[in-house]
Order: C-alpha cells, then structure tokens, then sequence
C-alpha cells in the first residue's frame, strides 16, 4: 500500500498517497499525486491560489472522493485501510471526528457558533460517548489552558471571541479527542502578524508535545518554514517540487518555487 | 367507507382515498421503524400549519365510524384548537366524540399526553411542529438525516451541556429528546418533559404527524423510550410545590392561572378531564365547570381588586 520508493515498514507510515487525481468534469483539480506522511511529521503544502492544495486536502481528508488514485491510512486497529475502497462512510466519519483533526481557515467553519466554548470542546468527546457532565467540563477547562484561553471564558460564546482566540479554541476542539493527524487548511490565514506568531507558537509547542502528525496547506512561505518539515511546492494542480523545508527554500530548484521564493520581502 | 359521510360533498373523513392510502403507507413504515422520520406527501388541510394539519391528516386516517375520538389541546378538550378540530371530525367522520379519555378510541393531541393510564387499542396522535430534534443544532436536512442513519447522536448531549452550563440544570423542559427502541432519537413534539415517562413502554399506539414538514413517525405499544440525560445530571421531571387548587391531584401536570394584577394566582391539572372526575368522584360530566369555577374565582378577584 506504500508508495513504491518508500522501504519503511507499514507501521512507519501513517497516510500513504497513490497517484491521486481529482478531476472537475474535465477541470484538473490535481493530478499525480503521491506522497508518505509518517508519524510526527509535519509536511506543508504551498502554492498560489487555485494551484489545487485545498483539493488535494479536501481528498486526502476524505471530505471528497478523489477520481483516480488511493488515499491509505495506517488505523490504530487493522492497519492500513484504504479510505475509499476499504472503508465504508461511518468508519471515515467516525475516524474524522476521533483519530483526525480538521483546522480551517475561518474559524466559523470549524467552530459551532451557537453554543458555549465548552460545548465547543465537548461535543467530540460526547461524540465518542461521554456521558458525564462534570468530566467533559473538567477536560474542555484543562484545553482551554492548553490553547491559552482564560478558563472563565468556558461559558462564553465564540462569537464573543477575538479572531485569534476563535482559531484558538477551534484547535481545542479538535485536539480533545487525541488525534494522530492533523490536517490544517491556512490556519493563519485572516489573522493579523502578532497573534499569527502566538499561533504558530503554540501550533509548534502542541505539535512536538503531542507529536502529532500535520499537513498544513498555506500561501505564506514564512508558516511553512516555521511549521514543517517537509514542503510539497504546487502549480496547476501539479506538484512541481518537494523536499525537505529547507532545501526547498534555500535552494529551489524548479522555476516556479525560484519565482516564490523571490517574491517574498526579504527583511 | 366513501358514502357515509354527512356533508356529501366530500369524502368519508375529508381526505381521499388515496391520500389516506398513501399515509397508511408511511404510518406502517413508521410503526415498523419505531422513531424513524417517514417523508409522506402532506396534503392542504382547511386550517394553517401550526394548528395541527399533521396530526389531523393522521386522524383521519385511522378513523373509522365506530371509533371514538378526543381532542385535546395543552390537555384542555375546550380550547378552540381542539373544539373546531372535533367538530372538523363531527361533520366530516360521522363519528362519536368525547372528553372521557377512557372512553375514546383514538385522541388527538397538542402539547400534552392525558393522566389517565391510556390502554390497549387507544391510538394517541400528536400535532408535531418540528419534527427534527437536530434541528436548531444542524440546520442541514442532509447532514441529520446521515446522523440519524450513523446514530451520531453526541450532537443531542452538546445542547443538554449547553443548558447545564447556562442554567445549572437541564433546562429543556418541552421537546425533551428520547431515545426510542434503543436506536433513534426523536423529538416528542412540544410535550412537557413531564410526559415523557409516560411514553416509555406505553399500551396505546402513539402516531406523530407534522404537517409543513410533511413527517410521520410513531412508537409502537410496549416499545422502550428513554430520555436523555447525562449520568450526574440525570432526567428529572417537573414538581410543584402546591396541588391542584380544584381537585387537590398531587401528581399531575399543574398549569399556573393568573387570577388578577395582584400577584394572585392558582396551580389547576392542565388536563381537564382528569382533574373534572377527580372532582366529582367518577361521574360523567362536562368540562365547562372547571373552566367556569376558574372564571367565577377570577371575576370575584378583579372585583375585589377594584
């Protein structure tokens, strides 16, 4: 089920991607795509805007069905699964709200808007059968910590959150369950540069401790030299260039990632 | 079945055959899925929606000329909803009526399941608003019609926190969502939590029809219904602190009377029938007089008031 350059055992790798299309209609989403994510790696994914990262995500996360190509992920319980093929809808779903996380840019997207931080917290938790009140309060207080929100805010609701604290607490909400992969859809984007740096802190300080796996989609090549280890560089729904974070950035090679790279103010 | 009617234009109980057919179809359904949604094409009715179109195209369904039928609204059988809807029924089944919930055969309800033990062969039909107990968390139809086909029910318990982290309390005190035969949630229509004991492993067929969302759903006799709850806030129905002011009922469901602008006011059985036979022993008699005693208490109050 990996990909044939990888000579890791199974259990190394924890999201293996095979010759992945998505095609609209006759519109390439993306095309040829393969990659190996293993635990604790955090791959970013750059690229301009509608060079086919946020399709590429969408597929690998299994919120669309790609149209060639095999998505494999390595489940805590019979190993590697095929999304599409192997595994039916409520396994996908219960495996996105369990061992998944999905970030997304807007927090409103992620975030139930309409009832308290706390119950933002807690509903994967009682997604998953808590049953007791006191100990799901107890645990969306002890997230709330961890993402840096004051802890009187449990009852508050998001609405009443600033732009930085909703991102915030959007992680909360999708950390509680212990997720291994995290996938993150511009988690940065819409923020201003100061909570954009507490974010990425924090971001880097959950992900070493947890030692989550990450795959983060971004336009800002800053994020990804901060956040990643390895860097998929996209064009037209192609990749054209991957590598290691810094040999991407400090040495491209592709005319494409030559021009990005350029285009960023130097400081 | 097709000629009996009194007013001749139209057919035996106002709905065509077909029609009727057609909603046997999604009752069956509906009873054999105990809590599951049945989609069925609702009709116009000669009233507005909200008034309980669902529940009287059920009715008029499952009625026949030898059945006896009740009609009840907050558990009053003389406020205008459930007077025009039996008389609806007087002029178009040819049926007998009753306030006697002993004596009906089928009863028609909004908001309220009687005290009295329903029986056997009774078929209890409420008027359902809104259908879908997700509702007001989900909004898209399609998402929780796949939560109710996974069993993703964690939604359900995010509004009980919500209520717990607001008020202290589950503060839900009508609409209280149930869980039925152990697999669907569903929501009891716009009953007190009062009556959702009631529900559980009940004698009677209990049918709901909601007519703008065009949704069927019933639970069989006998069938589980389990409120939700969570284990250190567990379901707890409502208590007063007075008895019924008329009939002295300890145990039944109180409605609070405002009686003047002084601040006085009575605690009466919202069920009517119930509290009128307390009254007077067992005998039959009519409703009007716990209405009119009400009144009587209350012209005396606003004269002494003045």
């Amino acid at each position: 089920m990996t990909s044939s350059n990888q000579t890791l055992s199974p259990e190394q790798t924890l999201l293996s991607v095979k010759d992945l299309t998505m095609m609209y209609g006759s519109r390439i989403g993306c095309q040829n795509i393969s990659f190996d994510l293993r635990p604790g790696e955090v791959l970013g994914i750059v690229g301009e805007s509608g060079s086919g990262k946020s399709t590429l995500l969408n597929c690998i996360s299994a919120q669309l069905k790609p149209t060639f190509g095999s998505v494999s992920y390595h489940t805590r319980h019979d190993g590697s699964q095929d999304l599409f093929a192997d595994m039916s809808e409520p396994e996908r779903r219960f495996l996105m709200r369990t061992d998944w996380a999905f970030v997304h840019q807007n927090p409103r997207d992620g975030l139930r808007m309409g009832v308290s931080a706390g119950a933002n917290i807690g509903e994967r938790l009682m997604a998953v059968g808590w049953r007791h009140y006191g100990n799901i309060r107890d645990t969306a207080t002890d997230w709330l910590g961890k993402v840096e929100i004051s802890t009187e805010r449990l009852d508050d609701l998001p609405s009443t959150f600033s732009g930085g604290m909703q991102q915030r607490l959007q992680i909360a909400r999708n950390l509680v369950t212990a997720p291994r992969l995290v996938f993150m859809d511009e988690p940065t984007g819409g923020l201003d540069v100061s909570v954009q740096a507490k974010l990425l802190d924090l971001l880097r300080g959950l992900v070493q401790n947890l030692g989550l796996s990450v795959v983060i989609v971004t336009h800002d090549l800053a994020v990804a030299r901060l956040l990643s280890h390895r860097l998929m560089v996209m064009k037209n729904g192609h990749v054209v260039e991957s590598g290691l974070t810094d040999q991407v950035l400090d040495d491209p090679q592709d005319p494409y990632t030559q021009l990005l790279v350029s285009s960023i103010l130097q400081s | 079945m097709s000629q009996s009617t009194t007013a001749s234009s139209y057919n035996y109980a106002y709905l065509d055959e077909q029609t009727k057919r057609m909603i046997r179809r999604a009752l069956l359904k509906a009873v054999a899925i105990p809590g599951y949604q049945v989609p069925f094409a609702g009709r116009e009715m000669p009233m507005p929606y909200g008034w309980g179109t669902g529940g009287v195209q059920v009715t008029a369904t499952v009625i026949g000329p030898s059945d006896t039928l009740k009609v009840i609204d907050q558990g009053s059988d003389d406020t205008t909803n459930a007077v025009s809807i039996r008389q609806f029924f007087e002029k178009t089944a040819d049926i007998d009526t009753t306030e006697k919930t002993k004596d009906a055969t089928v009863i028609q309800t909004r908001h309220r399941i009687p005290e009295e033990t329903l029986t056997e062969g009774q078929i209890l039909v409420y008027q359902v608003p809104i259908p879908e107990p997700l509702r007001f968390l989900e909004p898209r139809e399609t998402e929780t019609r796949k939560m109710h086909a996974l069993e993703e029910y964690g939604l359900m318990h995010v509004k009980l926190y919500e209520d717990i982290s607001r008020h202290g309390h589950i503060a839900t005190t009508y609409a209280y969502p149930v869980k039925v035969n152990g697999r669907y949630v569903m929501d009891p229509s716009p009953t007190p939590k009062f009556d959702n004991p009631k529900m559980d492993n009940c004698a009677a067929l209990q049918l709901f029809g909601a007519g703008r969302e065009k949704r069927i759903y019933a639970i069989p006799p006998y069938t589980k219904v389990q409120s939700l709850d969570f284990e250190d806030h567990p379901f707890e129905i409502q208590s007063w602190d007075q008895d019924c002011a008329l009939c002295g009922s300890t145990d039944s469901f109180l409605d609070e009377v405002i009686l003047d602008d002084k601040g006085n006011r009575m605690f009466v059985c919202s069920d009517s029938d119930y509290c009128q036979s307390r009254q007077d022993g067992s005998m039959p008699s009519s409703v009007e007089h716990t209405l009119s005693q009400a009144s009587q208490m209350q012209s005396v109050n606003s004269e002494a008031s003045k």
